[in-house]
């Protein structure tokens, strides 16, 4: 007998997360909540880092705060806040929808099918715009203020 | 009869021989569409009049069996249900289905579909064995019951929830919208007493909560299945079940069917009499 032929694997591994297709846009908030989840754990971190300086000497201390002042920091630390609005208010959104509350019941499926996310719409994407809201306020005070 | 108007449409079929070879190239197909033809149409087209080698899987034709799901423009969708014109393009591209093996061109190997399914033991399962060999009476369920997971049971298994969802893109082991939608869609028979044992699974390390809903498996379900909603149910009763907020699970009773039934109606006539059938001329 001959050996089976191989399988071509066809996963879209973690390129799929970025696209997989013309889907909703909830497929990409995943990504994006992924991304957003591990950047305030990243800043927590450096945030960590750097508070420690303040109990040591007072020159390391000012010497941190001198590259913090830098305006690449500046942006990190406002795309850490666009990351905590959109973080906070989707994971708000998910709990609530992982729990099965706001999807509605099970339905006959009927053409044209409206699932229950399609059916939840209203409010679970006010949850994201306040996010993008508060982004933008922010960007407002980002580029304004300093 | 007025001869329907045909428009060329360009095929980018996406093929794969491992004898041959183990990349995988695109051939291009021109075929003469007509109104109301689907991709799988086109298909036969190609593999009738254009290259008999191409290999795609198909049964019923009319998405029932659940055979024919495929990328279609970059999106999964079953290729009998999917009619050129509304894919309102002038090139199609047709691949196979991702997060499942290729074994030739469009064929995808569905196994891993189908152990998974059968992990999650899609069947009523109740304690009282003897009564499930030797009936003696039959499961009294309203109309409620059965609406609560009626929506679930469409599921053809055709696949196509697991190559939309995000996580089964990257692993390999989640157990993917569809068990995990029939492990509600069981759990849920107010018939069923096998939650126990389902839970296990659905609460292991490639179960649930592997699942950030993504929605993307309801997005694409060519049968209206939402399977997005019946694993949000199914954590939803996982944590009741935890934190005992839901109280005890109530089966539905044992309905002793009447013994008196109506007399059964008489076996209607038949519209060919035997003797001028047509066969026999
Ligand atoms: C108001 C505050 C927050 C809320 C409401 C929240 C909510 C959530 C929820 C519900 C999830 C699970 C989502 C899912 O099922 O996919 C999640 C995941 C996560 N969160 Fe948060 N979170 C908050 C703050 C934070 C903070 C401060 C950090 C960082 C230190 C963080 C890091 C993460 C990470 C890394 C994940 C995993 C993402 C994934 O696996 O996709 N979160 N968050
Ligand atoms: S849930 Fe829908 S998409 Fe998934 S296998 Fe069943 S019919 Fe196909
Ligand atoms: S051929 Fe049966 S579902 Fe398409």
């Amino acid at each position: 007998m001959r050996e089976p032929h191989p399988k071509r694997k066809n996963y879209l591994g973690i390129m799929g997360w970025i696209w997989g297709g013309n889907y909703r846009i909830e497929r990409y908030l995943y990504t994006l909540h992924r991304v957003t989840g591990l950047g305030i754990l990243l800043f927590f971190l450096v945030h960590l880092c750097v508070t420690t300086f303040f109990r040591m000497q007072q020159q390391s201390w000012e010497a941190a705060m001198e590259i913090l002042h830098n305006p690449w920091f500046k942006l990190g630390e406002y795309l850490v806040v666009l990351a905590f609005a959109y973080h906070s208010l989707n994971g708000l959104r998910l709990i609530i929808q992982e729990l099965g509350f706001g999807m509605g019941k099970p339905a006959p499926p009927i053409y044209p099918y409206r699932d229950s996310l399609r059916k939840s719409r209203r409010w679970s994407m006010a949850l994201v715009g306040t996010a993008a809201l508060i982004a933008l306020v922010f960007l407002y005070d980002f580029l304004v203020g300093g | 009869m007025k001869e329907l108007s045909s428009k060329n449409i360009t095929f980018k079929i996406r093929r794969y021989n491992p004898e041959k070879s183990n990349k995988t190239h695109f051939a291009t197909f021109v075929v003469p569409t007509t109104r109301g033809m689907t991709v799988l149409d086109a298909l036969l087209y190609i593999k009738e009049n254009l290259d008999s080698t191409l290999a795609f899987r198909t049964s019923c034709r009319m998405a029932i069996c659940g055979s024919c799901g495929m990328l279609i423009n970059k999106y999964p969708h079953l290729a009998c249900h999917t009619q050129i014109e509304e894919l309102k393009t002038k090139t199609v591209t047709v691949e196979p289905l991702p997060n499942l093996p290729v074994i030739k061109d469009l064929v995808v190997d569905l196994s891993p579909l189908f152990e998974k399914h059968k992990l999650v033991k899609p069947y009523i399962i109740r304690a009282d064995r003897p009564e499930m060999d030797n009936p003696t009476a039959e499961f009294a369920q309203s109309p409620e019951e059965l609406e609560s997971f009626l929506q679930f049971t469409y599921c053809v298994k055709c696949g196509i929830c697991i190559s939309a969802c995000p996580t089964s893109a990257t692993d390999k082991q989640f157990l993917g919208p569809q068990a995990l939608a029939q492990c509600y869609r069981y759990c849920t028979d107010s018939r069923d007493d096998g939650e126990r044992e389902r839970f296990l699974l659905a609460d292991s390390e490639n179960g649930i909560w592997h699942c950030h809903l993504a929605g993307a498996c309801s997005d694409a379900c060519p049968k209206g299945v939402d399977p997005a909603l019946a694993i949000q149910l199914l954590k939803r009763q996982l944590v009741a079940r935890a934190t005992n907020l839901l109280g005890k699970r109530e089966l539905t009773p044992l309905v002793t069917p009447p013994v008196h039934s109506k007399p059964k109606l008489p076996f209607p006539q038949f519209t060919v009499n035997d003797k001028t059938d047509a066969r026999e001329g």
